[in-house]
């Protein structure tokens, strides 16, 4: 497919799940009702424009926002590890956050200090796989993994822990937290420029990815410094991981997946790829999260849940009906 | 002035040396020629004539210019190397593959202009894949994926050319075609060759400097007069030889 088809399918799909995650819910607004609220025209009903502007929009936004910001560093994580099964949990930054929030809700802590251990944890383990992959030797990419990897290994026994020692009635909004939920997400005001920002970085660099993808050697050979890069691509993906599960906790599927999606579709080039992806995700996850808010209303269910149910089938279909993976290009 | 020269250049792996004071003068037109036993660490000596890893001791200049002062991208506007084998980890075309040898000359921020293009669909055709453009490099043979590394060195146009083992996986014809192009190269463009090959016979008909290395930093170079004897050979490779009188020169085989 043309990059340009792709990328304007890409945005409609975008516009109409945030349309469908604004009309949707426990009030039902049409869409004649939305675009007076929007524009600022409505004379009528302040409740229903209440619920859109103080509570949807804000979810909504922070939805779009978590997926991109996944998607993003899932892509990016990919290429540094080379590896496709890599998301952007595999290094640990998840289980730093993970850990960082279960305190905080075990000390009974307010939602900001969530927020704030969850990032604190995520940045902490990015640093400690940061400087123990450098050890004594060389920072290779297998001992970044392995470190990485390890080190995930340890938060879960944390979280695991965590979740044996504390009170009955704590445990499932620690659940919700380790499934992804978005239901205590605020505004991303702060989460926003960090992924416009990372996305901007992340397509400054992307003629060097798309050489780093035919290994390190390779690439160093055709004049790319490798170990700056190399750095540069695990701050930059771990920044933004740690943002998104700030944000939303660990919503899974969205980061390994997304990136793959759009590989099937034949988008290979990272300086179109990475953008794709974050719209790609970004819709995704107001999707699912639309649907974990009204499926069972009242009920909310973890968003990662509905990641993951949508995402599976799609996935499976797209590969099955594609040979631009290891044939020849349609 | 020489393309790339070496002072007093010094490697080691682990705890074998690969070369010691190791002096070397590549000058455009040279056609060279690394030989040794499996282990010597030729591919090693190619990795850090092209910079990917520092030497123990000793010097490397490109063009006069000290090989670890110069930025990345500027030594990759110099030198190219074929590697040993092609990692892809991810899908790719043929033409972006041959796209990447673009990288050392385009800006941080530039894409590929339609010149680029040019070059790269011109290098495709010169190694006879120029219908295979939108074929993915993972379903491509062998052989067929040497042709295309070998395509994006020459889209990456450096004066000096590192070759490991260029003939890898291809067939006879397809080895003949190669080098008569590496050979075409040099002499057209004033380029100079350096590769590390295993068929003796291939590499004395297309070079004409040698550089035997025989391990414990051992090295001899010269002409294929002064280098290529028999004794310096079986020493070499630790077998007998023999040598039998072709059209192209001495054939040399093994016993």
């Amino acid at each position: 497919m043309r990059p340009a088809i792709l990328f304007s399918l890409l945005l409609l799909l975008a516009i109409a799940s945030l349309l469908f995650s604004l009309t949707s819910g426990s009030i039902d607004v049409s869409g004649q009702e939305l675009l007076a609220i929007i524009t600022g025209t409505d004379s009528g009903n302040e409740l229903v424009r209440q619920v859109i502007m103080e509570l949807r929009w804000p979810r909504t936004l922070a939805a779009f926002t978590t997926g991109a910001l996944l998607a993003l560093a899932g892509g990016l994580m990919q290429v540094l590890l080379r590896n496709p099964l890599a998301d952007p949990y595999v290094l640990g930054v998840s289980g730093g956050a993970a850990t960082g929030a279960l305190l905080a809700m075990l000390s009974g802590l307010g939602s900001v200090w969530l927020h704030g251990s969850a990032f604190g944890g995520a940045l902490l383990s990015m640093l400690l796989v940061f400087g123990l992959s450098r050890g004594a030797g060389s920072w290779t990419t297998s001992r970044l993994l392995l470190t990485g990897i390890v080190i995930a290994a340890g938060w879960g026994a944390i979280i695991g822990l965590l979740l044996a020692i504390s009170p009955e009635q704590g445990l499932r909004g620690m659940l919700f937290w380790l499934m992804g939920d978005l239901s205590n997400a605020p505004m991303p005001l702060g989460s926003l420029p960090v992924l416009l920002l990372g996305l901007l970085a992340a397509i400054a660099i992307g003629r060097s990815l798309n050489i780093l993808v035919h290994g390190e050697q390779m690439a160093g050979a055709l004049g790319i410094s490798i170990k700056p890069l190399r750095g540069f691509i695990y701050l930059l993906a771990s920044l933004l991981t740690a943002t998104a599960v700030t944000l939303a906790g660990s919503v899974g599927f969205v980061g390994l997946v997304v990136p793959h999606m759009l590989r099937l579709l034949g988008m290979r080039d990272h300086r179109l790829l990475l953008p794709a992806a974050s719209l790609l995700g970004g819709s995704l996850l107001v999707c699912a999260d639309t649907l974990a808010r009204t499926l069972l209303a009242p009920r909310q269910l973890p968003v990662g849940i509905l990641t993951a149910l949508i995402g599976v089938p799609v996935f499976l279909v797209l590969l099955h009906h594609s040979r631009s993976l290891h044939g020849e290009e349609r | 002035m020489s393309l790339l020269s070496t002072q007093a250049l010094h490697i080691t792996i682990g705890t074998t040396s690969v070369c010691c004071n190791l002096e070397l003068k590549i000058n455009s037109g040279d056609r060279w020629c690394v030989l040794g036993r499996n282990g010597t660490g030729k591919t090693t000596l190619l990795y850090t004539l092209a910079g990917l890893r520092p030497p123990d001791s000793g010097t490397i200049a490109v063009h006069s210019r000290a090989l670890h002062t110069l930025p990345r991208k500027s030594v990759a506007q110099h030198i190219g190397l074929l590697f040993q084998d092609h990692t892809d980890a991810f899908p790719a075309s043929v033409l972006e593959t041959v796209l990447t040898g673009r990288h050392p000359w385009l800006g941080a921020l530039q894409w590929e202009s339609n010149q680029d293009l040019t070059l790269a669909r011109d290098a495709l055709q010169a190694v006879g894949l120029g219908d295979m453009e939108t074929r993915m490099v993972n379903t491509l043979s062998g052989g067929e994926r040497r042709r295309v590394g070998i395509a994006c060195l020459l889209t990456q146009q450096p004066q000096l050319l590192l070759l490991d083992e260029p003939t890898n996986h291809l067939d006879i014809h397809h080895q003949i075609r190669m080098l008569d192009l590496m050979k075409e190269q040099v002499t057209n463009s004033r380029k100079a060759l350096f590769m590390v090959m295993h068929d003796i016979n291939l590499a004395i008909r297309y070079c004409n400097r040698f550089l035997l290395l025989f391990g414990e930093g051992e090295t001899l170079q010269g002409t294929t007069e002064t280098v290529l004897t028999r004794d310096n050979l079986e020493r070499l490779y630790q077998h007998p030889l023999q040598a039998i009188p072709g059209p192209q020169g001495t054939c040399w085989l093994p016993q």
